[in-house]
């Protein structure tokens, strides 16, 4: 890589982590607008998805962060065969340092051992990078930044479970999901959107549910079996009452993606992510010379 | 006549903050605050339920409103500006609220959440309510700061932990544990459940 690549690099991740901290994307600003003029006049729920829609205004006027917990930073990324890739995690890492300095990331990442924060997001699991070579010669640069309220609420059930009365096949599954959605009540910052995975273990099996996040709120999954069941989950999870900030209401999930992993015979995991409203994800393609080309959100 | 002046759905709570005002509350209403509010999270509930107390003339704590909060601060000249300022989870101040709520005669307690029994029982008892903050709202919340009044044990907490002293105008909450025993967490909890298991009927074996 040389210099001005390197610069361009730097200059171009800073701007997605900006973007990312402080812009909700369309696709999930639609959604939480529909759930907006769902919720009833006067309402509490109403009340608090006008404050939503009013912050995501704001903050993006304002390039500030939309939520203080800018969260864990996870990228994932593809980069072209003959890239150096030590030297690109020290521009992802060089890029955060940055960005934490201009205050699109807060201070954030704190160790687990001494409790001493950081101060620059950067430590052993910080950043979460998920990296892939191929042919192209551009790259293709996705981030998420994931709170800890939402994340405290994800779950993971291992089947049969007799406590929701979930078997060891999909309507199973599905008991689980809706369990996981009622104990999370309101404590994930909903109207929430769901990531699942059926199967893998419970490594990947959590990292596959994180990564349903990278879809669009609007897509359609290619198995129709897991399209029928996203759509039932999302359907059923908003008849609960739980609603915005569990002030009750109709706006509980504003969508559910699922995917599916081969699993042992032994095992048959399902693993819950949650996202909270604040739902901060970005992604760009950049040149060879790494400008910025085009927003994939 | 209400003793709360209610504008576009939003009671309006004024200082000074009473016991008769916060009790004319109830689980579900919309609340605009205008006044004092006083920060504080893990350390200074820590601190506080140890017995200490910041002075008086620097800090006064007796029927005031505690807002767990940790806010992004930033001085500009002599002045802090508050640039993010959203609530953050409040069970974890469960095992001291309910001792301070009654210490220090607290009107409300803001956060995000919900609290448990203790202080819904402390709520009823001493006259307090909880105020639940729309989490993630940090920049609608922070542009409801008016100015930033001063801050006490910058140094001992560090800044997301300190007692910051914010002004507010019309700072927007929802009643989620009123003086009267109810909580709304409670309620939604318990009938969510009830849903969930017709659903689950609903499904099938
Ligand atoms: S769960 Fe999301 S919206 Fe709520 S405080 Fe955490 S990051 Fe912010």
């Amino acid at each position: 890589m040389n210099k001005t690549l390197q610069k361009n690099l730097h200059d171009s991740l800073v701007e997605v982590i900006r973007k990312t901290s402080a812009e909700l994307p369309n696709d999930v600003f639609e959604s939480i607008e529909s759930g907006r003029k769902q919720e009833q006049e006067g309402s509490s729920a109403k009340y608090a998805m006008n404050i939503i829609c009013d912050n995501v205004e704001i903050a993006k006027r304002k390039s500030q962060p939309l939520c203080q917990d800018t969260g864990t930073v996870l990228f994932y990324i593809h980069f072209p065969m003959k890239t150096d890739y030590e030297l690109l995690q020290k521009l992802i890492k060089k890029a955060i340092v940055s960005a934490t300095k201009k205050g699109y990331l807060r201070q954030n990442s704190v160790d687990s051992i001494t409790g001493k924060n950081s101060g620059n997001n950067i430590g052993p699991g910080a950043p979460v990078i998920h990296a892939e070579p191929w042919k192209k010669d551009t790259f293709e640069i996705k981030l998420m930044l994931k709170g800890g309220g939402c994340e405290n609420v994800g779950a993971q059930y291992s089947l049969p479970d007799s406590r929701v009365g979930a078997g060891r096949d999909l309507k199973g599954v599905e008991k689980c999901i809706l369990d996981a959605v009622q104990n999370a009540q309101g404590k994930g910052c909903g109207p929430g959107i769901l990531g699942v995975c059926i199967g893998g273990d419970r490594g990947t099996g959590y990292a596959a549910s994180k990564e349903q996040f990278l879809r669009k709120i609007t897509d359609k999954n290619k198995n129709p079996e897991l399209a029928k069941m996203e759509e039932s989950v999302t359907r059923e999870a908003n008849t609960l009452g739980i609603g915005p900030m569990g002030f009750g209401g109709k706006t509980t999930l504003l969508a559910t993606k699922i995917t599916a992993l081969n699993r042992v015979p032994a095992s048959f995991f399902v693993s819950v992510s949650y996202m909270c409203w604040a739902f901060r994800r970005q992604g760009a393609v950049m040149s060879p010379k790494g400008e910025i080309k085009k927003w994939l959100y | 006549m209400a003793v709360l002046e209610n504008v576009g759905g939003a009671f309006q709570l004024t200082e000074p903050f009473t016991e008769e005002k916060v009790r004319s509350l109830k689980v579900g209403d919309m609340v605009e605050i205008s006044g004092m509010l006083l920060t504080g999270r893990d350390a200074v509930h820590k601190w506080l339920s140890d017995g200490n107390e910041p002075p008086k003339a620097e800090v006064n704590l007796q029927n005031s409103i505690i807002y767990h909060c940790g806010p992004v601060m930033m001085k500009k000249g002599k002045n802090w500006i508050a640039t993010a300022a959203g609530p953050t989870t409040s069970i974890r101040e469960e095992p001291y609220q309910a001792k301070i709520i009654e210490r220090f005669g607290l009107k409300a307690v803001i956060g995000k959440g919900g609290m448990g029994e203790k202080t819904r029982e402390a709520c009823q008892k001493f006259g307090c309510v909880y105020l639940h903050a729309v989490g993630g709202a940090a920049q609608v919340l922070a542009e409801r700061i008016k100015s930033v009044e001063g801050v006490y044990g910058l140094d001992t907490f560090g800044s997301p932990e300190a007692i910051w002293k914010l002004k507010v105008e019309r700072f927007p909450v929802v009643v989620t544990i009123d003086a009267h025993g109810n909580s709304l967490h409670k309620v939604v909890e318990a009938e969510s459940a009830e849903k969930l298991k017709s659903v689950v009927e609903k499904i099938g074996k």
